[in-house]
């Protein structure tokens, strides 16, 4: 029963947050990480449940993002008509590419995804009579005020969150799960495998691409080294993942938490602290540090990642019962 | 019309023929036992039938219909199920949820399936294990796991593919009261098995093949006595 009830609290909390902390700059970080609970929720879907490992979210977090762009800088409507055709845009981009794809299985597909993410990513740079190349697109943000943006971004986290919880108890659910442990089997079960994965692939490439015109909107200039960036975008949705828990509802809740905050750490220099401290000592190499770990947040990344396989291999959702043990010292009854 | 039916199948990979021109029939309601030494093709042609391989050349007949072109999920929509010798276990599932995954073949709501999962796994008696993830089962829940699995889908003709390999005497009697409380159910059901005990004991008509082509077909006493078969299974010298 309690359980039942913390997505209601952490909800609850989340309504609350921009009426109650007014400050840009955590707005700012809280719409980041509510768009990577959406990214998270779609990569979940289709690598998670279904097992197909994508390296490519990108693709379709860019599709989005320069759909939505592309529409208010050729025809001059509303970015705002771009959220509607961002996830349409994402499904056009993975409909084919999974049709042809699904061919193939395990690393091959993933090898494909990352293959997708690439092409896209030089398409959009060399197209800069119809993208604009690497100069981006820049548009007007709609509202000065993050908090109508963070609304938005909370109301498609929550719809994400909960389509995977719906769907994932469901007959599609179970025939993701199935086919992630024995595609052979799956077959055998009848299971239309190919149309199931199709099924998932949509799911995920329809919310990354929403995410990406929101970012659009939100963020109000892209270009493609921003949208289809490798280890920004397509490597940091695995993570969410990652340390979420793979396979798990709310995994990619915690995971996006998470990975935004470690993320923020780097970037700011944990703060601040390294550059306070290289200023009140004066040494030259305290100065070099701060600079390599401000610059350094992929290294970071990678660190907690090697650090998540090792000692929670399911992520912090996957893992949970084994966290309470260990930290809290809770035993469960059994 | 034959209930169903395998006509002259041929399958090369490469230049290899692993089924070199095997035909049978089956009629409703026996139990129908394929046998042969390893390498022989038993399992080849029950890739074929379940749709894994394409045929090379001949044809695959389930009631009166051409099956040997389709999907393999069709063929099993169709009603022919199958159970796999190196056992395919959804891991990470439990017992129940691989056998819900199965009955979703038949139903769509969640309470249907769970229903019908749930009469399969009491049939074939899994219900002790039915919440202990597949992965951790021993052996012979895991080739019980997959007939239980194969009869949620509700299957008229089920391919059986080694399914007693491996288990001990008690496990043995046991698979067999299965199989035959599966047939009395009123399911038709091809059977691949190594242990002559278990296919001479249930089996109403046997195939034996070699090297991918027809040895000998019969009762299973008419082919225990068969020239052929003897010599294929312990050579020249004993034949």
């Amino acid at each position: 029963m309690k359980k039942r009830l913390y997505p209601l609290i952490l909800l609850a909390v989340l309504a609350g947050f921009p009426l109650v902390v007014e400050d840009n700059y955590y707005q700012h970080l809280m719409i980041l990480f509510l768009m990577w609970v959406v990214i998270g929720s779609a990569w979940n879907m289709i690598a998670g449940y279904t097992g197909q490992v994508s390296f490519g979210d990108a693709a379709f977090f860019g599709s989005g993002a320069y759909a939505a762009g592309l529409l208010a800088h050729h025809l001059h409507v509303s970015a705002w008509w771009g959220m509607a055709i961002g996830g349409l845009a994402a499904l056009a981009v993975g409909f084919p590419f999974g049709w042809i794809c699904f061919r193939l299985r395990g690393a091959y597909f993933a090898l494909a995804t990352l293959a997708l993410n690439e092409v896209l990513r030089h398409g959009t740079t060399i197209a800069e009579s119809f993208t604009r190349g690497m100069l981006g697109i820049m548009i007007m943000p709609t509202f000065v005020s993050k908090v109508p943006y963070y609304y938005i971004a909370l109301g498609m986290a929550v719809v994400s969150v909960l389509s995977v919880r719906l769907l994932i108890r469901s007959k599609p659910g179970y025939y993701f799960v199935s086919i992630r442990e024995d595609q052979d089997a799956a077959e055998s079960l009848g299971i239309d495998t190919h149309f199931y994965k199709m099924l998932s692939l949509a799911f995920a490439a329809f919310w990354t691409g929403m995410a990406g015109s929101l970012y659009m909107n939100y963020m109000g200039f892209i270009d493609p080294h921003v949208v289809f960036s490798l280890h920004d975008i397509s490597i940091m949705a695995i993570l969410v993942g990652i340390v979420g828990g793979v396979g798990t509802v709310y995994g990619p809740t915690v995971g996006a938490f998470i990975m935004v905050a470690v993320q923020e750490m780097f970037r700011s220099g944990f703060f601040g602290l390294f550059k306070f401290l290289a200023e009140t000592t004066g040494s030259e190499s305290v100065r070099a540090l701060a600079d390599v770990l401000t610059k350094g947040h992929v290294l970071g990344f990678g660190l907690l990642v090697v650090l998540v396989i090792l000692v929670l291999p399911n992520g912090i959702v996957g893992d949970w019962d084994k966290i309470k043990k260990k930290v809290f010292r809770i035993h469960s009854p059994a | 019309m034959a209930y169903f039916k395998v006509e002259s199948l041929v399958k090369y990979f490469g230049g290899l023929a692993a089924v070199n021109g095997v035909s049978f029939e089956v009629a409703k309601g026996e139990i129908f036992g394929l046998i042969g030494p390893n390498g022989s093709g038993k399992t080849t042609t029950f890739n074929m039938i379940s749709g894994y391989h394409r045929p090379t050349s001949g044809r695959v007949i389930f009631k009166g219909r051409e099956i040997h072109h389709l999907k393999t999920y069709k063929i099993c929509k169709l009603g022919i199920g199958r159970t796999f010798q190196v056992v395919k276990p959804l891991g990470r599932m439990s017992v129940l949820d691989n056998v819900i995954a199965a009955a979703f073949s038949r139903v769509n709501t969640m309470a249907e399936a769970r229903e019908l999962a749930q009469k399969s796994i009491e049939f074939c008696g899994l219900s002790h294990v039915r919440d202990v993830l597949a992965k951790s089962l021993p052996i012979a829940g895991r080739k019980r796991l997959e007939i239980t699995r194969a009869m949620a889908t509700q299957p008229e003709l089920l391919l059986l593919d080694e399914t007693a390999a491996g288990l001990n005497p008690t496990e043995l009697i046991e698979a067999i009261d299965l199989i035959k409380k599966i047939r009395d159910n009123g399911t038709t059901i091809v059977i691949i098995e190594h242990i002559m005990h278990v296919i001479m004991t249930i089996s109403d008509r046997i195939h034996a093949i070699n090297f991918g082509q027809t040895i000998a077909e019969g009762t299973p006493v008419e082919v225990a006595r068969n020239q052929a078969v003897i010599e294929a299974y312990l050579g020249t010298d004993y034949a």
